[in-house]
């Protein structure tokens, strides 16, 4: 069952997508870029059956531009991201996002059953850090909670962190990276993702 | 609104404490990491040949509302289990809930075929003996990956050997019905999990090892209500 609760870490990111306009509040944001994305695939047969360069660019559009991938990748890579050069920095930050890209990509066509709700945020105006509670519900299973980390940016929210019934994304992959950092260095750790990324792609 | 539960706690503590012994872990969650890892050699090996084929070709093989109906069965008695679990959890609205919807399913829902409390609006719950033994105390125990079982630990196994003892299932007296019936509850459950191993073949780069993080996060998460405190930092 811990595969099911991984696999919807991953619809996690149906909620952030389209046009960012600028400072549109972070509740608002994830809501119209799930409802979106669910209707986008739910409307498309080529999505259903999971066509690739279909679902890749329906990330690359609706999804990935409302995460904040750099500040993802540091948060993943903990007390390790200030031994990095700038030139391994961004290294990391290409290859872990067409890591998490890659993965939507696989995920994405079974979530097409999936219908959102979403929890009334309670922020104050100055507020630059939130948490969009929001839980997904599929036909015979328990709703699983999905909360978005998101920061303001000058360039409207963006999320940092998806939390996926209490398994957040950015702290798995911490334990990752560290362990591969440990054991064979930044330079390893970019190595085992660019290996990783080259692989056959995922269903 | 726990404390119910804590009356029905002495009962169980015995068995608490040995859970609670087997805990004292040298290196954190998993001591038997080695070992672990050899097993999910032999899961990998004996699942991906065997087991794995097996589900695709009944996904395949079996039309939809059928394997539905099947996934519905089972997830009527996994709600009996969730019921009597929030009981014990002193939870006894969620537990009311549950039950009325095993009640509901079980009767209109002819068997437990149809989900009909959540076209109703009675949303599903989840929870198991694992959870309810962690919220009265006992420690998680050692991490365990059991091959064609998955990942748990001491005290989740421990709770789910009271669940297959408990089974209604178990109660069927023909045994090879009974034994088609475990086999059925098994290749639905496999079945289900055919598109999230996906996700964790393209996820993770060491799979054993997220696999187990995310697996004793979200029971660390379930245990403490969606509130768990702060890890500590190695």
């Amino acid at each position: 069952m811990i595969y099911r609760w991984i696999s919807i870490l991953f619809v996690a990111s149906l909620a952030l997508t389209a046009q960012a306009q600028t400072q549109e509040a972070p509740d608002v944001l994830v809501k119209r870029v799930a409802e979106d994305v669910l209707q986008t695939i739910r409307s498309d047969k080529d999505l259903q059956a999971g066509n690739q360069a279909k679902v890749k660019q329906l990330i690359e559009s609706k999804l990935a531009p409302h995460f904040d991938f750099s500040r993802m990748t540091a948060l993943a890579m903990g007390r390790n991201w200030r031994s990095a050069t700038p030139e391994q920095q961004k290294a990391l930050t290409d290859e872990f996002r067409t890591l998490l890209v890659r993965t939507y990509s696989g995920a994405l066509s079974n979530y097409r059953d999936n219908t959102m709700d979403y929890a009334a945020l309670r922020t104050n105006p100055g507020d630059t850090e939130v948490t969009v509670r929001t839980s997904v519900r599929r036909p015979g299973q328990a709703p699983v909670p999905i909360d978005y980390s998101m920061a303001k940016t000058p360039d409207g929210w963006k999320a940092y962190d998806v939390i996926v019934a209490g398994v957040s994304l950015v702290t798995n992959y911490r334990d990752e990276f560290n362990d591969a950092v440990k054991s064979s260095g930044v330079d390893g750790l970019i190595k085992m993702l660019v290996d990783k990324n080259k692989g056959p792609t995922p269903k | 609104m726990n404390r119910p539960a804590r009356s029905i706690a002495p009962a169980l503590a015995i068995a608490c404490a040995l859970l609670a012994g087997c805990a004292v872990a040298p290196s954190r969650d998993d001591p038997f990491e080695q070992w672990n890892r050899a097993m999910y050699s032999v899961h990998q090996a004996v699942d991906g040949n065997v087991i794995k084929p097996i589900a695709e070709g009944y996904v395949k093989a079996t039309p939809e509302p059928v394997r539905t109906g099947i996934s519905n069965f089972f997830g009527n008695i996994d709600d009996l289990f969730t019921g009597i679990n929030n009981v014990l959890q002193g939870k006894k609205e969620r537990a009311g809930d549950d039950f009325g919807r095993v009640l509901l399913n079980s009767t209109f829902g002819i068997g437990g075929i149809l989900d009909l409390a959540s076209t109703m609006g009675v949303a599903k719950d989840k929870t198991d003996f694992g959870i309810t033994f962690g919220k009265w105390g006992a420690a998680q125990g050692p991490y365990l990956f059991i091959p064609l079982f998955g990942p748990t630990t001491v005290r989740d196994g421990t709770g789910w050997l009271v669940r297959i003892y408990a089974s209604p299932i178990g109660f069927i007296n023909d045994v090879p019905v009974r034994n088609s019936v475990y086999g059925l509850n098994y290749l639905d459950t496999r079945a289900q999990l055919l598109s999230a191993e996906g996700v964790l073949d393209a996820a993770a780069l060491d799979k054993y090892r997220y696999l187990r993080n995310a697996y004793l996060r979200a029971r660390r998460y379930q245990v403490y209500e969606g509130k768990p405190p702060p890890e500590e930092e190695e």
